[in-house]
């Protein structure tokens, strides 16, 4: 196990983007009550004329970002994925993207962070909706250090964004003394092999990693990708990599309707249709208990992976 | 001042004419709320807003937004009689494909936000006021608002936050007309007392004849009424103004006039 100080994905984001918003008086952060989730309190004490705060009031919250970005500005909206992407969809909808606004929407705690709080707090549809709306860029961070370079990327993107973090502190995946590539759009790989693949995204890209060495172990050799962006998707790679391999395995910490594997599925329809397992939450409101229970109980671990490659290869 | 007041109101009735006929050639539209705002956005676009039709981007210019966004021929029709976008443009109002749709986008010249949908206008310019004051700019925004959409809960969030940030330079018009597509508002929502609503939550509140230039221009050239507070001018206006047989009468919403109507609007509004 890691002894070294692990981060939480929000905590690295918050503090690289207050690093540039010294430098960038156009970065406005927007919070609705939710300066401590989002760990944008250094906003509010040291740059508090580039911190809106709009109280519990998600819709107004998005529609002022559209307004600032309307003016220049280049807003940052931190508030629960699961508040965010819900009671605000229509001014995401229409304020952000159809009026195409340069605002980043940071959805925060996302998936099941909020594990022991019930569905009212567990983001599990917000990939779905986020990539059915036109104009909008879909990202999830895998760790801590393609967060930073994403931020920085995120400052000089001029478009819509939804940005989908957790709560939680992490494992890396990337070292931060190497070149880490990182390109909107484009998938990274992060082990290489023949027999199948395992596509990941967000934060539970370490586990399909793991899973790749576990397999490894058994003489599997799996191509394992990181999809950070959701929208637009890595085409050209997944293609590849279902021409390449015997089949395809998705991994989300999100219903398995309508998110990544979904994603996957409508490209590899229609160029190259492939055997897919999707593994994520069921469509049905999760059980509760801390993040880590959560995905054991649905087999979102590195074991629970390697088994249901395993047996679909027939070797169990 | 006579003059100019004289020289406003012919030009809202030739507002009123392009509305007409621009929903009759489309066969769409919503002619009773086009018709009760006609006088407020005149007022605003020949006398008040600073702004430039040849350089509708200016980072100083004025912002309006028109919340209620289905009242967009007489808007349509004034950026079009400004220069901002071409008179003929108007014939491809709600035709295939053309930027001149139902509700008003930023792609047409002069748009400042795509409404529609009701309850995001106050929203968007509490953020573009909020912008104003950041970059200690003088020019204001302007959001017109139905009364039916009072009913929005978002109208109120926004109207929280302007009071709380001071945004003097918000000024919130409600075109109080008392009908709403299912009827009179006061039956479908009661929405009384509206005044003593928006100055609980912080507002300076005007009322005015909505129909009256000249005191529609006495407000506007007032504001802020009160420094630090954003002004809220609920202007009382009748549905369907200008045409008598349709006036107060909430089928016609959106109604389309037949060839006969039609010819009996032009009549009354030469």
């Amino acid at each position: 196990m890691n002894q070294r100080m692990l981060l939480p994905i929000r905590k690295v984001f918050s503090d690289t983007l207050f690093e540039l918003a010294k430098e960038d008086k156009d970065i406005i952060v927007l919070t609705s009550d939710s300066r401590g989730s989002a760990s944008v309190e250094n906003f509010a004490k040291y740059l508090p004329e580039q911190f809106i705060e709009v109280g519990i009031a998600e819709q107004n919250l998005v529609s002022i970002a559209s307004g600032l970005a309307g003016c220049g500005k280049k807003p940052f909206v931190f508030s629960p994925a699961c508040f965010l992407t819900t009671r605000s969809i229509e001014q995401i909808k229409i304020d952000v993207a159809y009026t195409n606004r340069n605002v980043k929407l940071i959805g925060v705690s996302g998936g099941v962070s909020y594990g022991p709080l019930g569905s009212t707090h567990h983001a599990l549809e917000d990939i779905a909706f986020m990539r059915a709306i036109p104009n909008m860029t879909v990202i999830l961070p895998s760790d801590v250090n393609q967060t930073r370079l994403l931020v920085k990327r995120l400052v000089s993107f001029v478009g819509p964004v939804y940005v989908r973090i957790g709560r939680n502190p992490i494992e890396n995946i990337y070292d931060s003394q190497k070149d880490i590539p990182f390109e909107i759009g484009k998938g990274n790989i992060l082990l290489d092999g023949d027999d199948i693949t395992i596509i990941a995204t967000g934060e539970v890209v370490r586990i399909a990693y793991d899973a790749g060495i576990l397999l490894k172990e058994r003489g599997i050799y799996a191509r394992v990708i990181d999809v950070h962006t959701v929208k637009p998707i890595d085409e050209e790679l997944i293609i590849d990599s279902a021409k390449k391999t015997k089949f395809i395995v998705t991994v989300e910490e999100h219903n398995v309707k309508g998110g990544l594997g979904s994603a996957v599925a409508e490209i590899l329809i229609q160029r190259c249709p492939v055997k897919m397992i999707m593994i994520g939450i069921p469509d049905q409101f999760s059980i509760t208990g801390s993040q880590k229970e959560i995905l054991e109980y649905y087999g979102i671990t590195p074991e629970g992976i390697c088994d249901t490659v395993l047996k679909e290869l027939g070797k169990t | 001042m006579e003059r100019d007041i004289r020289f406003l109101e012919n030009k809202a009735r030739e507002i009123r004419r392009t509305i007409v006929e621009m929903i009759y050639r489309a066969k769409s539209g919503h002619i009773g709320g086009s018709l009760s705002s006609v006088d407020i956005l005149v007022t605003l676009y020949y006398r008040i807003l600073r702004i430039d039709p040849k350089r509708p981007d200016l980072p100083d210019r004025d912002r309006f937004i028109l919340s209620k966004g289905h009242s967009v021929e007489g808007y349509y029709a004034i950026l079009a009689d400004l220069g901002f976008i071409d008179r003929k443009e108007l014939e491809t109002y709600c035709r295939f494909n053309s930027r001149l749709t139902g509700h008003p986008t930023v792609k047409v010249p002069g748009v400042e936000a795509n409404t529609g949908s009701l309850g995001h206008g106050l929203s968007i310019g509490v953020g573009m006021a909020l912008a104003g004051k950041m970059d200690k700019k003088d020019y204001r925004v302007y959001v017109l608002m139905g009364d039916g959409e009072q009913a929005e809960g978002s109208v109120w969030e926004a109207s929280m936050s302007a009071s709380h940030y001071k945004l003097d330079n918000l000024i919130g018009i409600v075109d109080r007309n008392r009908l709403q597509i299912g009827g009179p508002t006061e039956s479908v929502m009661s929405l009384e007392n509206l005044s003593a609503k928006w100055q609980a939550f912080g507002w300076e509140v005007v009322e005015v004849d909505g129909h009256n230039i000249r005191e529609l221009i006495n407000v506007l050239k007032n504001v802020p009424i009160v420094p630090d507070k954003p002004t809220l001018i609920i202007a009382h206006t009748i549905k369907g103004k200008g045409i008598s047989f349709i006036e107060s009468r909430p089928e016609w919403h959106h109604r389309v006039p037949t060839d006969e109507e039609f010819i009996k609007m032009m009549e009354e509004l030469n």
